[in-house]
């Protein structure tokens, strides 16, 4: 897993919901292309267009909270996302996008202090975002133990290949 | 230790378990629902072979019953594959219900046993004394393969309900009152026990709907100890022996709250935030909120005594011209039992669309799906923005008693003028 992620900051808002991630007319679809072209679209229909490869969600309290539904975090990885900043993340979410290998970090007090469009340093090392514009740095909630693990496996299918043999 | 940790330690082989450590612990049965077929693709992806144990796994197939177009159906088709070649002894198909509902009802959920499911809403069995969480498709993947998944042993939150409630406040409001006091993210990670006198004299369907909403404020599981009602309830169904675990006495919570359920009147989350919850009287003060559709179904408010007490409301009148009411059984069980009262004939009569028993369009699936504009008063759990169809469209939550009086009315209405 890459341990330095740097790109554009996409900003949202507090409670972003996996229905406004992934809206439930598309929840039948299983091709991952297609589940990211409509990443976000309950929050804006613009963003899958607009989003680049790399660029990094950053969002308020409680993102990903609702439905327990996995495409949210492919569609997140498959828009392009490179990480997920926010204030806080809610449970089940948190477990899929690190199940999937997608890095999530908590940094509070970002989200309020950047503009979209500001380039970020995540430093996963050292638990540390650096926004380039400014120059400030914000610390972050380092992840529990079992998360970091299986993050820096690349996810749990990497770790279940392995554990059956697959290998 | 308290039950929820009891419970834990027991099916992780362990003798004491505390909050925060992480445990690697059996599932006693799982289920996956129909948006989930990328946990069959995750559990190849990963070298899964064989389920592990046919048995104590389900599908339920509750979001799209019937499919509404082919890509469900094909969906349907490869779930249905699986578990004929895993040999799967239960399978639930679209003339089933809603999963948590069904899963009751078949008798899979029990006190002190672990229920995983492919959804939110599973902290629902909380009200048998059951630990029930959600997870996504990859995590289901690995406890088909293991019959196991790792838990971080949750911080639990007491919240207790005390008192009678007065006529007209259903156990929706109880818990709606709960949610706008803890908030949407009130208790992340976190477990809840609801205890005090109210929960101690609450029916089976009252718990679940208090249970199932647990979620709506980030917690991880729910609880409430099994009262004789429950205990009726699994014992008639139950499809194998089980345990009760009570909490130690002087347990300590995390954090406590208490709630004076006598003192309580209607309540309703407005759009677009179910913790945006507000007295109905205060909401319709000097003015008149329209609507377009009434709702009742769901996991939460699709049970008999939901659509009980809309036939009480609504028997021998009729809705406006120009609004609808939707009514989804939460399960074929609950259809036959209205069906077989009469509920169901009344509410046709007064004007109501009975649909297929499932999820229907509490998540924007099918089935009464809202157009730009519109306004619907529902007995779900969710009013997030373009939750059951236009992003624009406002979703009032409320109880089956206030969806039956505000659709009756076309504008929401306190339903105690009609008890």
């Amino acid at each position: 897993m890459e341990k330095h992620i740097r790109g554009r900051a996409v900003l949202v808002g507090d409670n972003i919901d996996t229905d406004q991630i992934y809206p439930g007319r598309y929840l039948a679809l299983t091709d991952p292309k297609e589940i990211g072209s409509h990443c976000l679209e309950g929050v804006d229909e613009a963003i899958p267009a607009s989003f680049r490869k790399g660029d990094i969600v950053v969002a308020g309290r409680n993102f990903g909270c609702g439905s327990s539904r996995e495409h949210a975090a492919i569609a997140l990885i498959n828009m392009g996302a490179s990480a997920v900043v926010a204030e806080s993340f809610a449970r089940i979410f948190f477990r899929n996008a690190i199940n999937l290998g997608l890095p999530l970090v908590t940094c509070k007090g970002l989200r309020s202090e950047i503009a979209a469009g500001n380039t970020l340093e995540i430093d996963l090392e050292r638990g540390v975002v650096r926004v380039e514009e400014t120059g400030k740095e914000y610390p972050c909630d380092k992840l529990g133990e079992q998360a970091m693990m299986i993050l820096e496996a690349g996810g749990i299918k990497p770790l279940m290949r392995k554990r059956f043999g697959k290998e | 230790m308290h039950a929820i940790e009891k419970i834990l330690a027991r099916h992780s082989g362990r003798d004491k378990v505390s909050s925060g450590e992480i445990v690697t612990a059996k599932v006693d049965f799982a289920e996956i629902n129909d948006l989930y077929l990328q946990t069959i693709y995750s559990f190849y992806e990963m070298g899964g072979e064989r389920v592990w144990d046919p048995e104590r796994c389900a599908f339920v197939f509750d979001h799209y019953a019937p499919a509404p177009d082919i890509k469900s159906s094909s969906n349907h088709g490869e779930m249905r594959e699986f578990a004929k070649k895993n040999g799967l002894k239960y399978h639930f198909d679209t003339n089933s219900g809603v999963c948590h509902q069904v899963m009751a009802e078949a008798g899979v959920i029990l006190p002190g046993s672990i229920v995983v499911a492919t959804d939110s809403h599973t902290t629902t069995h909380g009200a048998f004394g059951a630990m029930g969480t959600g997870v996504g498709a990859t995590d289901m993947a690995t406890i088909l393969m293991t019959g196991e998944l790792w838990f971080r042993v949750p911080e639990i939150i007491e919240v207790r309900l005390e008192g009678e409630p007065p006529a007209g406040v259903f156990p929706k409001d109880v818990v709606l009152e709960v949610l706008g006091r803890l908030k949407a993210d009130g208790a992340v990670y976190k477990a809840i026990d609801f205890t005090g006198s109210y929960v101690e004299n609450l029916n089976v369907a009252g718990r679940m709907v208090i249970c199932n909403m647990a979620v709506e404020m980030g917690a991880k599981t729910a609880y409430m100890q099994p009262n004789q009602d429950v205990l009726d309830y699994v014992s008639a169904r139950a499809q194998w022996p089980f345990t009760v675990e009570n909490t130690d006495p002087g347990y300590v919570y995390e954090e406590s709250y208490t709630f004076d359920v006598s003192t309580l009147s209607p309540r309703l989350s407005c759009p677009h935030s179910v913790d945006n919850v507000l007295p109905l009287e205060q909401v319709i003060a000097g003015k008149e909120i329209r609507l377009n559709q009434g709702y009742i179904g769901s996991c939460t408010g699709g049970r008999e005594e939901d659509i009980a007490i809309a036939a009480q409301i609504l028997r021998g009148k009729h809705i406006p011209k120009y609004t609808r009411l939707i009514i989804v059984p939460a399960s074929s069980e609950v259809m036959l039992s209205c069906m077989e009262k009469g509920y169901i004939q009344d509410l046709m009569l007064a004007g109501a669309t009975i649909t297929t028993p499932g999820c229907g369009a509490c998540l924007g699936a099918h089935e009464g799906i809202l157009a730009p504009g519109e306004v619907c008063i529902s007995s779900t759990n969710r009013n997030f923005p373009g939750r059951m169809g236009a992003r624009d469209a406002e979703i009032y939550l409320a109880s089956p008693a206030t969806v039956a009086a505000s659709i009756l009315n076309g504008v929401i209405t306190d339903p105690r003028k009609y008890l």
